[in-house]
């Protein structure tokens, strides 16, 4: 076999996979700007109506608040609770300390529907707390905290811990050290892990569609948008929308990041 | 280091008092690593191992219309096992094939896609990187709509082929059944399994492969005893990241599946729904689990022994 050959193939293999991944997505927005209640080939014409109707749809305004809500809070609690982790992980040596970073690396692997319903059951039959957006917080703030943890602990890894040491040798106190040292060095990784973490709660249904009372996350309106056909081509401009929200906030996280971590080993910090 | 701040923020114990108390803590770092991890035990203990243990525990009990009985019975995992629960039982079956398909067909588009990556790609490696991670990180919900947009009776594919004239009727076997499930997960997974496979591969000393190349072993055999191997456990890895999930998965299916392509995660939101027997929902799920638990043991026994002996052989 002829490397040179091989080499081809798969480049034009890599390049196919690429478009197998982007264009089902891409067509989200394609058939938005189509001026037809049908999602069809042809496309009829270009129209703005299906954004129109967006804007003045006020059930969507309320969900779309409340996921930005529900976001925040859990991005926020999410980073604080994974940063004070991964500074316990990454700072000290203690006995099982494998066992807790895959202990709280559980969330993760577990199906979301078991953690769903194990979550309605806690709420409703043990606390009997009624279903709200904090529900939802509460069962985000879960998967978030691992998924914060893991970028976090790869910042704090990759710079130098002597750094530390020297602030404290030349008579800072901890809280101090914290502020002027730890802190600023890991700026990259809380960025990337608060966008993240909002983007994973922004996004994420199945936990939502569990825990959720009368106040609907966007995914959860959008899902009720779907299962009607009527309203699927209006419910493909608010698609469209979220997509690209988040390929900006996702480009620009996985930019910050991989850019800290190749300064680092650059030597730049 | 953050927690000594919080005790000094905290009412403050007299100054030798608070000497003492300084200096029990800079003695330990033990347990000042034990306080930054608190708040994620904590988490985890409320938030997931204590509803385990009840779904666990709710499973052995019964519901008595709007009442639950918690006098423990098997009853539930009884009638899985009865005639009447054969429905679960192909359910489960189904559910654990249609995964292990999406899983294959992921594993092995991806396989590629990570080779060229880690060793084809030399200048804009962090473009790449990104650019595949993208759609992961995107809305799962959406790329489930998207092939609902594309597999739709009137939609991409077939509106698509009349409007060329390849077809003259929509073709009826694209959307709402299990070969629909299958195609989205393959979709919306993919990344999962790329990234643990380019990180294994990635890691592969370079010089092994000049050496098999220098001792006459030509690509093939170079590729299927030195790197085929070494990846293992990054395909492994990506194996079980894209089959654990997806057994349980319920918007896929919801989406895309329509009756035939139900799978196992439908029917235990609908029985903690609309069917409203939570305790039937959670024997359910603890079944599901366990079906999971025990495909992974036996792929891992299956694959194990032999991976072990070839990279020490």
């Amino acid at each position: 076999m002829h490397s040179k050959a091989i080499s081809r193939l798969l480049t034009a293999f890599a390049l196919a996979y690429l478009a197998f991944l982007y264009i089902p997505v891409l067509l989200l927005p394609l058939f938005s700007f189509n001026d037809n209640i049908y999602i069809t080939f042809p496309l009829k014409g270009f129209t703005l109506k299906w954004y129109e109707a967006m804007v003045a749809a006020q059930p969507l305004i309320d969900s779309l608040v409340a996921s930005v809500q529900v976001g925040f809070a859990v991005s926020v609690v999410s980073t604080v609770i994974g940063m004070l982790a991964a500074m316990g992980l990454t700072r000290y040596q203690f006995p099982g300390k494998g066992l807790i970073t895959s202990t709280i690396m559980l969330p993760l692997v577990i199906p979301y529907i078991i953690l769903g319903i194990s979550l309605l059951s806690l709420a409703r039959q043990v606390l009997d707390i009624d279903l709200s957006l904090w529900t939802i917080v509460a069962a985000h703030v879960l998967v978030c905290v691992p998924l914060s943890m893991l970028v976090l602990i790869a910042r704090m890894e990759g710079f130098d811990k002597s750094l530390e040491e020297a602030s404290l040798d030349l008579g800072e106190g901890a809280w101090r050290t914290f502020w002027r040292v730890t802190f600023p060095l890991a700026v990259p990784g809380i960025v990337s892990s608060f966008l993240l973490c909002f983007s994973t709660s922004f996004d994420e249904f199945v936990l939502a569609f569990f825990l959720s009372g009368n106040q609907p996350t966007l995914p959860i309106y959008m899902y009720s948008l779907l299962r009607f056909p009527a309203k699927v081509a209006g419910a493909l401009a608010l698609a469209s929308c979220i997509l690209m929200g988040s390929i900006i906030l996702i480009v620009f996280a996985e930019w910050y990041r991989r850019r800290g971590i190749q300064s680092q080993q650059e030597g730049l910090i | 280091m953050a927690a000594t701040g919080a005790i000094d923020s905290g009412g403050r114990p007299g100054a030798s008092g608070w000497d003492s108390l300084r200096r029990f803590w800079r003695r330990r770092p033990g347990l000042r690593a034990l306080v930054l991890l608190s708040p994620a035990l904590i988490i985890l203990l409320v938030m997931m191992v204590a509803p385990l243990l009840l779904t666990v525990a709710l499973s052995f009990a019964t519901q008595n219309g709007f009442q639950i009985d918690r006098t423990p019975t098997l009853a539930n995992y009884a009638m899985l096992f009865s005639p009447e629960g054969n429905l679960y039982r192909i359910l489960i079956v189904k559910s654990l094939w249609v995964s292990f398909t999406a899983t294959v067909a992921v594993v092995v588009l991806a396989y590629p896609m990570a080779y060229y990556l880690a060793f084809r790609v030399h200048r804009r490696k962090l473009l790449w990187i990104i650019l595949i991670t993208v759609p992961f990180w995107t809305s799962y919900l959406l790329r489930v709509f998207a092939w609902k947009v594309i597999l739709g009776f009137n939609g991409a594919i077939n509106s698509g082929l009349i409007w060329t004239g390849v077809i003259d009727k929509p073709l009826e076997f694209l959307l709402y059944n299990p070969t629909a499930v299958t195609i989205t997960l393959a979709h919306a997974w993919a990344a999962y399994a790329i990234l643990p496979i380019y990180v294994s591969l990635e890691k592969i000393d370079r010089s092994l492969l000049e050496a098999a190349t220098d001792l006459g072993d030509g690509p093939l055999r170079r590729f299927l005893r030195i790197t085929l191997p070494l990846s293992l456990p990054g395909t492994i890895a990506a194996t079980l990241l894209v089959f654990i999930p997806t057994v349980g998965d319920y918007l896929t299916p919801s989406l895309v599946g329509g009756t035939s392509g139900i799978m196992v995660g439908n029917s235990i939101a609908t029985l903690y729904g609309k069917a409203n027997n939570g305790p039937m929902g959670a024997a359910l799920s603890i079944a599901m689990m366990l079906a999971i638990t025990l495909v992974v043991c036996a792929f891992l026994v299956l694959i194990g022994p032999k991976r072990l002996r070839r990279q020490a052989g």
